[in-house]
């Protein structure tokens, strides 16, 4: 590294010209320094928020953390329901976001020509340029209305029918539920799900697919035989990424979810997830309370960061696999 | 002549095949993937202009916020619209350079070396970061001991927007020929010299584009501001102390309000908060159809 960078002179003798000036070495300590931020937040998040849940864990136990009942009045702090909320919530976005971003993503890189692409990408780009908390004030006050009227005649229809009854039967059936902040939160990852796929996407190198066009395919065989077991890797890692962000999207989930800690397989009824249940409750909590919450937090911090060290390294490895062939 | 009548008689048209039909069907399922899209974002735009846009007048944009059960003409959004733009200027003061000398350092020092690398990964992690963890961790460190104000939530969105303002304008200095570089060392200039006075303004229209889609994202963000700004119904223009309030906030707050002055108070709120967003998303394009001389 020494001998390649030019800033240093060559060849100089004495051993003090070789230093560099003053303001040099002091621009590139502040450079260092801002780059190592990212580390030190990272650091931080993770020291100062267990600190201050550090009750929940020493009161509850693990068996309380990990319990089912979430009872403020009665002091008790079981995180299942919310780990459950938020799972759930975040399958039901997945299950809808990633064939219409996969579509979306072969639209824009395989069918359409260049200049049409870019209106489009634009328009997926307005998509999340939409705030969050606008999407929840839609979903609770247009959405979820509209949905109920639904939700009932589908619920009337599937009660008593195997699976089917199971997921979106039941008698509780709201507008605000798992199902609707599931919808939501779709709408929310399309556009970065779209976006990475299409980069992926991108890579395929073009003799592979001229090669299945010469051997007679069709567009989809040519997707199908080319495209799609190439990026495969790359695919995986925007949809873990997709999951991370459903996961971590709070305002919009507080808004349509209904606010009801409860564990139930009926996909139209209220729940709760981690983001939402502490961006409505911490206000107003204190103690114990709080420290759950902050618990919560952590946990969700936890969770994410997993899934987005995973999906990073899916992605970066895929990328450097197609570079490397 | 007599040998090409004697060839039988070859229709060269692909006969239509299942192939075919397949073929055309999982196309027709794209476009359908893109109208799935269109038709959310349409209805939102739709409604958000409906219901908003009634509401919007000089006195809605600066009046005190009333009490919910005030019917919609009544007061406005300006101490949400005032918090907004102290509190994401302060939040860009803040992590715009810092994430641009961050940058600087993984593009320009760190290069291949493992702790450049390391540093790109862990930003790559912290864009996935949920921004309600970002408000817990201002409010353990700041807002539990420094007390409400508009400084908090400027720290939240400032972490943010910090990565993805160091990976926007890493991109765009990767974009800048070393051949610059090269000539300005040739010149005599020390490494900060030719970062700053070369390799930054080649890269000034991408890194500027990047930045204001950050402050994009950052302006419709509430989930950060929850626990460090709270709400306040009168302007506060003193961003570094007292508790301020923001145009996110203030609709989450009349979304589950119960009183239709409030909700129409919201959409106007909202109308008011994409218009901005979309103002710095299309400053972006202009500033990047204008200024990017090189780009990818």
């Amino acid at each position: 590294m020494a001998k390649a960078d030019p800033a240093v002179p060559a060849g100089s003798a004495h051993p003090l010209s070789r230093r560099r000036p003053l303001g040099d070495r002091v621009f590139a300590i502040i450079a260092l320094a801002s780059g190592l931020l990212v580390l030190v937040i990272l650091v931080l998040i993770a020291v100062s928020t267990s600190q201050q849940a550090s009750s929940w864990f020493t009161t509850e136990g693990l068996t309380g953390v990990f319990s089912t009942t979430w009872n403020p009045g009665k002091n008790q702090f079981g995180a299942v329901a919310f780990i459950y909320g938020t799972a759930v919530t975040a399958v039901i976005a997945l299950i809808i976001a990633v064939p219409i971003s996969l579509g979306m993503a072969l639209l824009l890189t395989e069918v359409v020509p260049r200049r049409w692409s870019r209106p489009i990408v634009y328009v997926v780009d307005l998509l999340a340029v939409v705030p969050s908390v606008v999407w929840g004030l839609w979903g609770i006050l247009v959405l979820a209305p509209w949905l109920q009227g639904i939700y009932n005649s589908i619920a009337s229809g599937v009660n008593g029918i195997w699976l089917l009854g199971t997921l979106f039967g039941g008698d509780n059936i709201s507008g605000a539920s798992f199902f609707t902040a599931g919808l939501i939160l779709a709408i929310m990852i399309t556009p970065i799900v779209t976006s990475l796929t299409r980069e992926v996407l991108a890579t395929t190198p073009n003799i592979d697919k001229q090669g299945a066009y010469a051997l007679g395919a069709t567009r989809w065989e040519m997707i199908r035989g080319v495209v799609l077991p190439h990026s495969q890797g790359g695919i995986v890692g925007s949809v873990l990424l997709g999951l991370g962000r459903a996961m971590g999207e709070t305002i919009a989930a507080a808004l349509v979810i209904g606010s009801s800690a409860t564990i139930t397989s009926h996909l139209f009824a209220p729940g709760y997830s981690m983001p939402a249940v502490i961006a409505n409750e911490f206000g107003e909590a204190s103690g114990e309370f709080r420290a759950a919450l902050m618990g919560l937090g952590v946990l969700l911090f936890a969770f994410t960061i997993i899934i987005n060290v995973i999906a990073r390294g899916v992605v970066e490895r895929s990328a450097r696999r197609s570079r490397g062939a | 002549m007599a040998v090409v009548a004697d060839q039988p008689n070859v229709d060269l048209r692909e006969p239509p095949s299942w192939r075919r039909t397949k073929n055309r069907i999982m196309t027709w399922l794209m476009v359908l993937a893109f109208v799935l899209v269109v038709v959310p974002l349409g209805f939102v735009l739709f409604t958000v202009i409906a219901k908003g846009a009634s509401v919007i007048s000089w006195q809605f944009l600066t009046a005190d916020i009333p009490i919910n059960v005030m019917p919609a003409n009544v007061g406005g959004m300006g101490p949400a619209i005032v918090g907004t733009i102290e509190i994401t200027a302060l939040a860009t003061v803040i992590a715009v350079p810092l994430g641009v000398l961050g940058a600087i350092y993984i593009n320009e020092y760190g290069g291949k070396g493992l702790l450049a690398q390391v540093v790109r990964f862990m930003a790559d992690v912290m864009t996935g970061v949920p921004s309600i963890v970002m408000g817990l961790f201002i409010f353990s460190i700041w807002t539990l001991h420094y007390g409400f104000s508009g400084l908090g939530g400027a720290f939240a969105l400032a972490c943010l927007m910090l990565p993805i303002v160091i990976r926007s304008t890493e991109e765009m200095l990767k974009l800048v020929p070393d051949s610059l570089r090269q000539g300005s060392y040739a010149l005599g200039a020390t490494k900060a010299r030719v970062t700053m006075t070369v390799v930054l303004p080649a890269a000034l229209g991408g890194i500027v584009s990047g930045a204001l889609l950050a402050v994009a994202r950052a302006a419709g963000e509430t989930a950060p501001l929850l626990f460090t700004i709270l709400t306040v119904t009168t302007v506060n223009k003193n961003v570094f102390y007292g508790p301020n309030t923001s145009l996110p906030s203030q609709i989450f707050a009349n979304a589950s309000s119960a009183f239709t002055g409030a909700q129409a108070r919201g959409w106007g709120a909202a109308l008011t908060l994409i218009v901005i967003a979309f103002i710095l998303m299309i400053v972006a394009r202009l500033v990047t159809a204008r200024f990017a001389r090189y780009s990818s």
